[in-house]
């Protein structure tokens, strides 16, 4: 397993490299520059970006050279442990990406945030294995209304709700007056209290796939003869069901587990906006729109690097489920 | 749906038949094919039968959206934007006889909003298989003929609108119906693709393992990582503009599909990599069936549960993914009208009546 890990990793070199070749072929898709889209947002309000500046601004951001020599200049850069500045923040990229979201608990709430998504279906669907059906229905309708339901729909209806019957704005991840207080006891809490909200948004989504994936799979295994063998020995019915079948159901769980790594930075980009949520979502947004390339091709290169980790994780964890899988042989 | 269902089995056949069990439902069952099967198991699901009647509906209306709909989805007028619905009225007294009121539209002087007010003293009656706009009837017989009409032309006193109007006036009730025909039959080619890739791919890739799980699973996390927004933005600025809507609508979904393969494919291939070591694999291979007829006749069928609880929802979610590149506001000349598309089309301004589509 660990020269499956060793080689696999050797493996992510190359994949992280396609992916920071695909980031730079990324841009040229909309046509012009950083400094074409300043120049745009400077004449909408008003201002005159002249010829002379907008050649400094290339200059200096290195913008007319030869894609190649771009791309060589970033690579070296990254290798430096410098992504670059960010042309509109005007601030190094790792501050960036790191102050706002990641440090101040974006980054770290949004992996509560999805999760919820994934616990409820193991538990909601031992349900059918047993005779209780009510349980089975509730949980399907509930999945079925996030499913059905667009999530920043949801989350309008919510904030919408919370304000007019709680009077709380539950938008963002804290109290207005908290944001910007250093960490303090009353703020964990106040970040205890916002995030419920986007939790249950960004749980629901996933819920409904997730419990009819989790029961068809794990209805298929209730029919097969170890269960009985297991039911025979007069195990208790938790642990008949808990034990193997449930265990072996798991196999697409794991396959796609990884996927929430990158999903727990970038998170609902639409939903962050609606909620005011700080992840690392609109920021890219607005790095792109502004063609920001430094900032967004960090982002991009670092979502790649988590979606490499995650997989390498999910394909640990199959074979952690299920000891029968053998990567290795060919 | 892999294995006859367990209420099936002769052993607990007495659910069937009142007492005894007759020896010819025995035999019955035995006998009957694996589609026959499902499908007394599909009838006996009360909430599963529903569904069905609902889907077969909304295909029934992808066949014939333009005899339900009553006005030309793209006709407009500025006069009657933002209408809002018409309620209709079934009975003048006591004599069966549909009908609306007229609505009239004015200009509210404090706000400058146009406002509609129904006029209870006159009543638009509702003409059923009324005369309408031309079309062709499942795309060949030329008819004029739609379920529902008024006598009026297209003054803006004498018109239905079930639904009320979008911003340009035009009648919600039929772009949902035409929305629904795009939505449902696009979304289909679209999510069969990605249903036949992922399992190819990711069975091949869970089946050969070496050097085709490596080279696949590794297109996969390039496909992975690319982040869904730049992406949208991309193909909003790279679609000719001279593509009709339906064209674009066509090629969105396309794309959608070509990346949206991957989760189904890792899940096969972790499958895939459990069952190979199975059983009746090994017995499969050691008869001499060909790999691909292990893969597609053995291996596929004994997780077709899976496949069919993962592929059933996709609909749904390509539906909301769709109208995402509309929502990043990049592609607001061309916004193709889908029924997801829908209450988005406009993230940032509030409106009196929600447009099904924008």
């Amino acid at each position: 397993m660990l020269a499956y890990i060793g080689r696999r990793a050797l493996l992510a070199v190359f994949t992280v490299w396609a992916i920071s070749v695909l980031v730079l072929r990324h841009h040229p898709v909309a046509a012009g520059d950083y400094v074409t889209s300043y120049i745009a947002q400077m004449a909408s309000s008003g201002s005159v970006v002249t010829e002379q500046e907008a050649q400094n601004l290339r200059i200096q951001y290195g913008l007319g050279q030869p894609i190649y020599v771009q791309y060589y200049k970033w690579v070296r850069l990254i290798a430096e442990g410098n992504f670059g500045m960010s042309m509109e923040w005007k601030r190094p990229v790792t501050e960036v990406i790191g102050r706002p979201p990641v440090a101040d608990g974006g980054g770290l709430c949004s992996p509560r945030c999805s999760s919820p998504g994934c616990w409820p279906c193991p538990s909601a669907s031992i349900p059918p294995s047993g005779s209780i059906r009510v349980g089975d229905y509730t949980a399907t309708f509930v999945g079925f209304i996030g499913l059905a339901v667009p999530n920043f729909l949801l989350a309008l209806v919510l904030l919408y709700l919370g304000f007019t019957l709680f009077n709380a704005n539950i938008g963002g991840l804290f109290s207005v007056e908290l944001q910007d207080a250093p960490w303090s006891a009353a703020k964990v809490w106040d970040l205890c209290k916002h995030l419920p909200i986007p939790a249950l948004i960004l749980g629901l989504a996933g819920t409904a796939q997730q419990i009819r994936i989790m029961r068809a799979n794990l209805l298929d295994e209730l029919r097969k003869p170890y269960v009985v063998t297991a039911r025979s020995k007069s195990l208790s019915e938790l642990r008949v069901i808990l034990k193997y079948p449930v265990r072996l159901a798991l196999n697409p769980f794991a396959s796609t587990i990884g996927y929430t790594l990158p999903y727990i930075v970038s998170g609902s980009i639409i939903v962050s906006l609606v909620l005011g949520l700080p992840t690392v979502g609109p920021l890219l947004l607005r790095a792109l729109i502004a063609q920001d390339m430094f900032l967004a091709g960090t982002i991009v290169l670092l979502l790649g690097v988590m979606t490499v980790i995650g997989t390498l994780i999910s394909d640990i964890l199959l074979v952690w489920v299920d000891p029968r899988i053998r990567l290795e042989d060919s | 749906m892999a294995e006859p269902d367990v209420a099936l089995d002769p052993a607990s056949a007495p659910a069937h038949g009142p007492g005894a069990v007759a020896p010819a439902e025995d035999r019955r069952i035995y006998v009957a094919s694996q589609w026959r099967l499902t499908w007394w198991r599909f009838r006996r699901h009360r909430v599963a039968v529903a569904s069905g009647i609902v889907v077969i509906g909304f295909y029934l209306v992808v066949l014939g959206a333009d005899f339900l709909a009553y006005a030309d989805p793209n006709a407009s007028e500025a006069q009657r934007s933002l209408m809002p619905p018409q309620p209709v009225h079934w009975f003048e007294g006591w004599r069966f006889r549909p009908h609306v009121y007229a609505v009239k539209g004015v200009r509210d002087l404090q706000t400058f909003r146009r406002v509609y007010r129904a006029d209870p003293a006159q009543k638009i009656p509702i003409r059923f298989f009324a005369e309408g706009f031309e079309y062709r009837f499942l795309g060949v017989i030329p008819a004029t003929r739609h379920l529902i009409g008024v006598d009026g032309g297209r003054d803006a006193a004498q018109t239905i609108f079930l639904l009320g109007t979008d911003l340009q006036g035009r009648d919600l009730w039929s772009r949902l119906m035409f929305g629904t025909r795009i939505s449902l039959t696009i979304g289909l080619v679209g999510v069969t693709m990605s249903l036949v890739l992922g399992v190819v791919l990711g069975g091949l890739s869970g089946f050969y393992g070496g050097i085709a799980d490596t080279v696949i699973q590794r297109i996969i996390e390039i496909l992975r990582s690319i982040p869904t927004i730049p992406l949208w933005m991309g193909l909003a600025a790279a679609l000719p503009r001279t593509w009709s809507i339906m064209q674009v609508y066509f090629a969105i979904t396309i794309i959608i599909s070509l990346l949206a393969w991957t989760e189904l494919a890792r899940v096969v291939r972790g499958r895939f990599l459990t069952l190979r070591e199975e059983d009746f694999v090994v017995s499969a291979r050691l008869v001499g069936c060909t790999q691909m007829r292990t893969i597609f006749v053995h291996m596929v069928p004994s997780f077709m549960s899976h496949i069919i609880a993962a592929t059933t929802l996709a609909p749904a979610r390509h539906d909301h993914q769709r109208d995402r590149p509309q929502l990043s506001r990049v592609s607001a000349c061309a916004r193709p009208r889908s029924a997801g598309g829908s209450c988005c089309s406009r993230p940032r301004t509030s409106r009196r009546w929600p447009s099904p589509r924008g």
